[in-house]
């Protein structure tokens, strides 16, 4: 295949971080008036501190208006953040320009929700996925056109299939055009925002297969951003528990699923319909009241405690930092569940 | 056979046997490329006070069967024929205004999107009010009363206040709370709900999917539930009718689904979701391939160009059509294969990869 080159030369940095983000802040203002004045604004990301380990998955799960897609936008720099710092391979992209990020594209790369609007309907597929090629001014060795239906055949298309347009394809298929004009510059980091909550459940588990196939094949790094939990369980290595607008939690694979902390995860997972009838009598549901808050105003300190069975004063007063409870598990919570016993496990 | 008005409507025993009964139904609708066989020889029938829950993926049929129910299917759009018998009486060859006359008060409907599926421009109280007083003749302060009544009834917080707010006021969770108080203010005894849960977040699914297990237990409705979440339907339904290109692939109740599917599509579906409640496997069993366009439906078996069993039959699959029949209990399968090579492939192939 045409991509084996890129996978060589990255196993002595393993475990290094191939991007953090400090500190991250995002506010939309609401203006009004004839002046245009700000009156207030949407508070979508809120200060975030977390890291992306070369070759893992992370996930950002959380309820909409969490801001998990708006974090994925600041990731590629597709919005500009309002405050904190983004460190790519140990450069600062928070504030570059547009014609100062465009080489980074390369290595930054993003994969969308709705494979009906992400693909121009005018362009063949062709068009589509050589779009990367052309923009970059990269000459691909062979051309264009066979680097183009390499990718193709990469993610399990026809190659011959090169001068459809994208409304004869299937929303799977077009999920899977959509991943080969990503995978095009052999990008290092891939934002993937619900790549497969569009799709049909026997869709969807071929497209979960090929990204982790091309994750291993190709040694991409992944920030997945989903709302289901159990695909997310199956694809990520870690994952980060998002609730307006603030990582509540943020811990391994199995930690968080074995041992969730904080209140608001515990809720999620119990929430989650599982496939057994067996279960249905079973099991305990916690059912949080209401519904998620406005970001524009969102409670003060804990701003889950509106929500929260366990609040208390202090939850009203003092918000809680996210502290590590566990090995490479952080919570934000005065009260969190699950706490490791006095020794903590080998 | 299309609607037609002059058509008398005939009345059978009511009250005996299941609430609907749905018969050999088939929807086709004519286009330019040729006729969309959207549902072609559905049958299948619900009690009152259970709820069926159907499942299958987009373009299987399931809403469609659901508005020919209801129907509202254009007039002329829709070729539909076959029986749909609501307590006894036969909707395909009753006229619009008798349907009209039930929809509502007898059967009503959740929609996946609240936000279009109310309107903009009236008030939420207003829409259940007009709902309310076409079927009942009361005054309109009887049926604000009502309305109140509903929507404390569905949860909605404050409702003196509320009642008089517009749809995007709502919450996505409210709104869809406020559709089921409109659905429920005639006390149907039918209750179609199509992907009620699918739009909203996990932990308000969770809410509707309680609100609507209490409210059928208060009012002994029949339920569809109509769903390609099989978390959804193991939460509520008593039984399940899995649907492929238009037509029922497997039939049981939800134990005998989940517990021993004998449907090799149902066995896909299965292993096509990740589990929270299993160990985590390393990889997904997708099924390969895309659903059939409904204009060229293979012949056979829709599901055999799928299929990973289809050399198993013999060739039976490509030429002949599986008719959903009784494999033992009341579980109903459409495949071509030897029961007990089912029960095998199951035992050992599938179940242990779940």
């Amino acid at each position: 295949m045409a991509l084996t080159e890129t996978t060589s030369g990255t196993a002595d940095r393993e475990a290094a971080d191939l991007l953090t983000v400090s500190g991250l802040v995002k506010h939309f203002p609401i203006r009004k008036g004839v002046l245009q004045r700000q009156v207030a604004a949407v508070q979508a990301v809120d200060g975030l501190d977390f890291a992306v380990r070369q070759g893992e998955t992370l996930s950002l799960v959380g309820e909409s208006g969490c801001g998990k897609s708006t974090t994925g936008r600041l990731l590629t720099r597709l919005e500009e953040p309002t405050a904190g710092t983004i460190t790519f391979e140990g450069r600062d992209i928070s504030h570059l320009s547009e014609g100062q990020m465009r080489p980074l594209r390369r290595d930054i790369q993003m994969i969308f929700q709705d494979p009906y609007s992400s693909l121009n309907p005018r362009h063949t597929v062709g068009k589509i996925v050589g779009a990367p090629y052309r923009l970059q001014g990269v000459e691909p060795e062979g051309g264009v056109k066979k680097a183009v239906q390499a990718q193709l055949e990469l993610v399990g298309l026809n190659p011959e299939h090169y001068n459809r347009y994208p409304h004869e394809f299937s929303g799977g298929q077009r999920q899977r055009i959509g991943i080969a004009r990503t995978l095009a510059l052999k990008p290092k980091l891939i934002v993937a925002d619900e790549p497969v909550s569009a799709l049909d459940v026997s869709i969807q588990a071929q497209v979960v297969n090929l990204l982790e196939d091309l994750q291993e094949e190709l040694d991409l790094t992944y920030v997945f951003i989903a709302h289901d939990l159990s695909v997310v369980r199956h694809v990520s290595d870690r994952v980060a528990v998002m609730y307006l607008g603030k990582i509540v939690e943020i811990a391994d694979r199995e930690s968080l699923y074995s041992f969730p902390m904080h209140p608001y995860t515990v809720a999620l997972m119990s929430a989650v319909p599982v496939p057994d009838t067996r279960r249905r009598t079973q099991r305990e549901r916690i059912r949080l009241q209401g519904d998620v808050p406005s970001p524009i105003n969102p409670p003060p300190a804990c701003r889950f405690h509106t929500r929260c069975w366990k609040a208390q004063e202090v939850c009203r007063t003092e918000e809680p930092a996210l502290v590590q409870l566990r090995r490479g598990h952080r919570v934000a919570c005065h009260f969190p569940e699950n706490l490791p016993l006095a020794s903590p496990e080998a | 056979m299309t609607i037609t008005t002059d058509e008398r409507t005939h009345w059978s025993t009511p009250g005996a046997g299941p609430f609907l009964q749905v018969k050999d139904l088939q929807v086709h609708f004519p286009t330019d490329d040729g006729v969309v066989k959207s549902v072609d020889g559905l049958s299948f029938s619900v009690e009152r006070g259970k709820t069926l829950g159907i499942v299958g993926e987009s373009g299987s049929g399931k809403s469609v069967t659901s508005m020919s129910v209801m129907g509202l299917h254009k007039a002329g759009a829709a070729k539909i024929s076959g029986q749909i018998l609501l307590d006894g009486q036969d909707l395909v060859a009753a006229s619009r205004e008798e349907v009209r006359q039930l929809r509502g008060k007898r059967m009503a409907m959740i929609f996946q999107d609240p936000l279009s599926a109310m309107h903009p421009y009236y008030s939420v109280g207003n829409q259940i009010i007009e709902a309310y007083r076409v079927h009942n003749d009361v005054s309109k302060k009887q049926a604000r009363a009502h309305a109140i009544e509903m929507l404390d009834r569905v949860g909605i917080p404050e409702p003196h206040s509320r009642v008089d707010s517009y749809p995007h006021q709502y919450s996505g969770g409210m709104r869809q709370r406020a559709m089921i108080a409109m659905a429920l203010s005639c006390d149907p005894d039918l209750l179609i709900a199509d992907e009620p849960t699918t739009a909203l977040d996990v932990t308000v699914q969770a809410q509707i999917l309680d609100l609507i297990r209490d409210l059928q237990k208060e009012f002994n409705s029949a339920v569809i539930l109509i769903t390609h979440d099989l978390g959804v339907v193991a939460e509520l339904a008593d039984h399940i009718l899995v649907m492929y290109a238009g037509r029922g692939a497997e039939y049981g109740s939800a134990e005998q689904i989940f517990n021993d599917p004998e449907h090799p599509y149902t066995w896909g579906l299965l292993g096509s979701m990740p589990r929270m409640d299993r160990d985590r496997t390393e990889r997904l069993m997708p099924i390969k391939g895309t659903p059939p366009s409904l204009i060229n439906v293979p012949v056979g078996c829709a599901f055999s160009p799928r299929c990973a069993f289809e050399a198993n039959t013999g060739g039976r699959a490509r030429t002949e059509r599986p008719e959903l029949l009784d494999a033992g209990q009341a579980h109903l399968v459409a495949c071509h294969l030897p029961q007990a090579q089912r029960l095998q492939i199951w035992r050992d192939e599938i179940a242990p990869k779940l």
